[in-house]
């Protein structure tokens, strides 16, 4: 059993930018009779896996992110240690 | 005029350019593979449509690390004229090239169709055979060509006039029903500041002769040739 680190990291879409797919999804739900959903907003997560050696993977994690995992133009992220 | 035509993984409407400028406008142009580090002296190149790296992640997220990007990146930085056409746009504002995004369609549909595009500017490379008002009939076909941005910034972009395009009415007006994806302020194409850059989802090289149903698309060819001879006279080259 290997002791790598885990990290996940939730993508979501900026307050006011619109969210077509939450917006068909809550559209369904109301179709279906679940009236009681205000709303639905869309995202993603990436889980992580680094290896046990790294240290300081913060930095590291913070990188990818805004060089690649997000569009930090519209969406924001959050990193949770698993 | 030399035009350089990337290639990503998943680009699918790179031949279309291609034969347009070779067949129709009648100039030079090669086709650049983009594990490339060479432009072989483009005057103008071309990110095309398609699915560059399957859309994976964010539509056209993952092809600015391709290696011809970083020539292409530089080339902008210095002048030169780079356009995005639909998934090549994506790529540039994925970039940095170019600001905002381009999100899911409104609607959620990938959309195939003739649409009306008002030019709103035509002091750029790109427009300068039209006149400002001209209503250009050009197709699109895409999921992702929502244009978003925060209201600052559009103004910014209105203000310094590098809107290049809108969808609109045939009569040339704005409405809701002429906005085939969401696009704020119905933005079809944009420019960045110094007006060297162009990103528009409609693709002026699927319209370039009568059998396509339109030819309107020549105009953009036509008005970059038209810059860079001008360019050449003045000695700027």
């Amino acid at each position: 059993m290997n002791n790598n680190q885990k990290v996940v990291v939730y993508v979501r879409l900026k307050d006011g930018v619109l969210d077509p797919q939450g917006v068909t999804i809550h559209k369904a739900l109301g179709q279906m009779g679940y009236d009681e959903f205000e709303s639905v907003k869309t995202g993603r997560f990436f889980e992580l896996e680094i290896k046990d050696s790294v240290e300081n993977i913060d930095n590291r994690v913070k990188e990818v992110c805004s060089k690649l995992l997000v569009n930090p133009v519209i969406e924001k992220f959050e990193v949770e240690k698993a | 005029m030399k035009v350089g035509v990337v290639t990503f993984p998943g680009s699918n409407c790179d031949y279309d350019a291609y034969t347009a400028v070779k067949f129709v406008i009648k100039e030079e142009v090669e086709f650049l593979w983009h594990k490339s580090d060479n432009l072989l002296g483009s005057d103008l190149v071309i990110l095309p449509g398609g699915f560059s790296y399957g859309d994976y992640l964010r539509a056209g997220s993952i092809a600015k690390f391709s290696p011809i990007m970083d020539k292409v990146i530089s080339f902008a930085r210095e002048g030169g004229l780079v356009v995005g056409i639909c998934n090549g746009f994506q790529v540039l504002t994925e970039s940095g090239l170019l600001p905002g995004a381009l999100i899911r369609n409104k609607h959620l549909r990938f959309n195939c169709k003739f649409v009306n595009l008002r030019v709103e500017n035509n002091n750029s490379p790109y427009t300068n055979v039209c006149e400002k008002g001209d209503i250009l009939n050009i197709p699109i076909a895409h999921g992702e060509g929502n244009y978003y941005n925060f209201d600052g910034d559009i103004k910014k972009l209105e203000d310094n006039g590098q809107i290049a395009f809108k969808y609109c009415m045939p009569d040339g007006t704005f409405s809701t029903e002429a906005n085939p994806n969401g696009s704020v302020n119905n933005i079809a194409g944009i420019t960045n500041e110094d007006g060297n850059v162009l990103g528009m989802m409609p693709h002026p090289e699927r319209a370039v002769e009568n059998i396509l149903g339109s030819t309107d698309g020549i105009k953009v060819f036509e008005s970059v040739k038209r810059f860079l001879n001008s360019k050449k006279t003045a000695g700027i080259t």
